[in-house]
């Protein structure tokens, strides 16, 4: 409990922090998840007016959606990712980053290099078609280069730290550096058809591949999406809302045993495939007792508001922040319950799937990186607040209805379609043809973009907010602090 | 156990942690490399022909797994849609596997077969020609493309490395084959369909005069599901 009041009870101020690449990683967060939220809206529409594919190879849906995906996972959440990690990796250490600004730099544009090689191999219709994984060999061992300077950075800045703990935040950085660099290895592992052309043939084959494939895929979930983004939690939370993180030793129950049984998750992704029994029955077990330890981190998060509950009126930072745990409470039951064969054999291969990811990446992944980036934009810029809290608020309630519209879209599309593709008519024959399940999905498509529009707009809200914030502007407004409450009979 | 020590010690955390993300993937992945019952004995499943091999690529490179499955699940409505459940062995010389994750189009494990050449142009140049409510992007590039597959000797190589056993006539006579499945009246034919029985043969385009990424992507989608003749097959000595 020590440490973790003494991590969370400010920093020293004598201590120079290195924060003027922090400060790109930020810029680059926000540019990048404006980015990939607007290829989202495109790709959306796409799919509820195909006219939009444009005929062209460049503009089709098949290539633009990796550069969607890739956008919002790798290039708007792995530059929060390195921006929060490595602001609260110094902070919590009490002592400056291991390789200094150079080092930071150093990531920052590799990183940078990496999302824009592997956003323009996917246009160009260079991909691997590994869900997540996309990108070709070369950019692989880039970005194994960078990865490898990261894990050197972090650990060496831990090393080098002068508090005697290692705060929990850290806990979850590290086993989220480690755990990405082993699954990266082992799925992009790949023979280059020519040392000078980009096509490669990956080394794993079928069953073996399907299997390696969604290990990564759903741990790029359970540890880029997840460990890292909790990270996020166990430091910024706490901060924001001045308290002390709720429970010590709910932390460490979280920590080691939501990172074992993250890892044996993957197989959900392949019920009632090719991929042997055994392992889909194992897979779906722990994906079920996967639940527990979600749930536990959740009520750590939450919990850590205890006696400061009257700040989620007054705090629309913090609230982005709650939301977003409470969203990540939401999608980690959904998943476990579609990861039982039962139910999955209605959900896999329908719109539920891709409603359940929006929930955990709009809901907590984005909402807890917009909360950490209104928390750092005045602290790095020495600002003494955003320039709208107002505007704040205007974000969080656009966005809000935007992630609504989005899944409740596709909950009903999805399990729409599941209901159709199994259907009989009473003389016995299948009721519906294919194009018929997809003809009924037109007004949840376009349901669905009119959602993700709305989380784009809030977006650029914010993108306004931080501008007038950076440019050093103060907007007048009133304080939430004091809502004007008159007491009973004295209306008159 | 007193976590303080772990707290306390990077190298030690750092370590710890790794062993713990390594289980649950060791215990998957590696029974599925040993374990002989993984991949069904069947009779029939060959590697890719080159031509095949390059519509697969351009299968991969239009990202067409993102809305087509190519893995029918063994449900009765499923089985009457598609065919017969799709088996390990079917796609043990994939390299990466397709099986998709979503269905906003159709599944295509067994496509070929289905719909005729003719069919196939229609629908990959303008999807709305042939199904008005498709949301499929058109493809009419293809038709023009000219079919760019570098050495085709050097992808069969390649694939080799990774265990698909490509014999070294099949590697010798690659180029030749790719040109004969596309232009039947003046290769080889024969020794084609001896090197890869059941492959599908002909001017998939229409264009007799050169081979466009179409005739690729049209001979991939005609053999897709019909190597394995499922007569034969008896899913009872494949329990797991």
């Amino acid at each position: 409990m020590s440490a973790a009041l003494a991590a969370t009870s400010g920093a020293n101020v004598s201590i120079q922090y290195n924060e003027a690449f922090v400060r790109k990683f930020v810029i680059a967060t926000i540019f990048w998840g404006v980015v990939g939220m607007l290829v989202g809206v495109v790709i959306a529409f796409q799919l509820a007016f195909p006219v939009l594919n444009l005929d062209l190879p460049w503009t089709t849906f098949g290539r633009l959606r990796p550069v969607h995906t890739s956008a919002v996972i790798f290039a708007f959440g792995g530059n929060a990712l390195f921006a929060t990690s490595l602001y609260v990796v110094q902070r919590t250490c009490r002592t400056t980053l291991f390789g200094g600004e150079a080092m930071g730099n150093f990531l920052f544009w590799g990183f940078q290099l990496f999302i824009v090689l592997a956003a323009s191999g996917y246009v160009l219709g260079i991909t691997q078609s590994k869900e997540y994984a996309e990108p070709e060999w070369y950019v692989d061992l880039w970005l194994t280069i960078v990865w490898v300077a990261y894990l050197i950075c972090f650990a060496g800045t831990l090393m080098k730290r002068k508090e005697p703990h290692i705060y929990v935040a850290n806990w979850f950085f590290l086993a989220f550096i480690i755990t990405v660099a082993m699954l990266h290895l082992v799925n992009n592992a790949a023979v280059p058809v020519s040392f000078f052309g980009t096509k490669s043939y990956i080394v794993w084959a079928g069953v073996q591949d399907a299997m390696t494939q969604w290990w990564y895929g759903h741990n790029a979930v359970g540890f880029f999406l997840t460990a890292g983004f909790l990270g996020m939690m166990y430091y910024f939370v706490p901060k924001q809302a001045d308290r002390p993180v709720y429970s010590y030793r709910l932390s460490i129950v979280h920590f080691w045993t939501l990172i074992f049984l993250y890892i044996w998750a993957g197989p959900h992704h392949l019920h009632y495939t090719a991929l042997p029994d055994w392992a889909q029955t194992l897979g779906m077990t722990f994906s079920i007792i996967l639940w527990m330890p979600s749930w536990g981190g959740m009520i750590n998060g939450i919990m850590t508001l205890s006696g400061a509950w009257d700040k989620l009126r007054t705090d629309p930072i913090l609230r982005f922040m709650v939301a977003s745990v409470a969203f990540y409470g939401m999608s980690t039951f959904e998943g476990p319950m579609m990861s039982i064969k039962a139910v999955n054999s209605l959900s896999h291969y329908t719109d539920w799937t891709i409603g359940h990811v929006h929930s955990g990446a709009l809901g907590w992944v984005a909402f807890i990186t917009f909360g950490c980036m209104y928390n750092l934009v005045p602290a790095l810029w020495k600002r003494e607040r955003l320039y709208s809290l107002r505007l704040v608020t205007y974000h969080f309630w656009i966005s809000t209805i935007g992630i609504v519209l989005y899944i409740t879209a596709m909950w009903i599309s999805g399990i729409m379609q599941g209901l159709m593709w199994r259907a009989y008519d009473s003389l016995g024959f299948l009721q519906y043809s294919f194009i018929e399940t997809v003809e009924a999905m037109h007004p949840y498509y376009v349901i669905r973009a009119f959602g993700g529009v709305l989380f784009l707009v809030g977006a650029l809200i914010m993108v306004y907010n931080v501008w007038k914030t950076i440019k050093g502007d103060l907007r007048t407004e009133e304080s939430f602090e004091q809502p004007a409450h008159v007491p009973a009979g004295a209306a008159e | 156990m007193n976590h303080a020590i772990l707290e306390k010690n990077v190298i030690l955390l750092a370590v710890c942690i790794l062993i713990t993300v390594a289980i649950g993937g060791l215990v998957q992945l590696i029974p599925l490399y040993t374990m002989e019952q993984t991949i069904e004995e069947v009779e029939g499943v060959r590697p890719y022909s080159p031509l095949e091999l390059a519509g697969r690529n351009i299968y991969v490179r239009e990202g067409c797994y993102l809305c087509h499955s190519q893995m029918i699940r063994p449900f009765r409505d499923e089985a009457e849609r598609y065919g017969h459940y799709s088996l390990a062995a079917e796609s043990m010389y994939d390299h990466p596997f397709q099986w998709g994750s979503k269905r906003t189009g159709p599944d295509l494990a067994r496509v070929g077969g289905k719909y005729s050449d003719d069919w196939h142009v229609a629908h990959m140049i303008n999807p709305r020609s042939v199904v008005p409510e498709s949301i499929m992007p058109g493809y009419p590039f293809m038709a023009e493309t000219e079919l760019d597959f570098g050495s085709a000797a050097e992808h069969l190589r390649t694939l080799r490395i990774v265990g698909v056993p490509y014999t070294d006539e099949q590697i010798a006579e690659a180029a030749n084959d790719l040109a004969a499945q596309a232009n039947p009246d003046e290769g080889d034919v024969d020794a084609l369909l001896q090197r890869y029985p059941k492959a599908v043969v002909g001017n998939f385009d229409g264009d007799a005069s050169r081979v466009t990424e179409l005739d690729a992507i049209i001979a991939y989608l005609q053999m897709l599901g019909t190597l394995v003749d499922f007569n034969e097959y008896q899913p009872e000595a494949d329990f797991r």
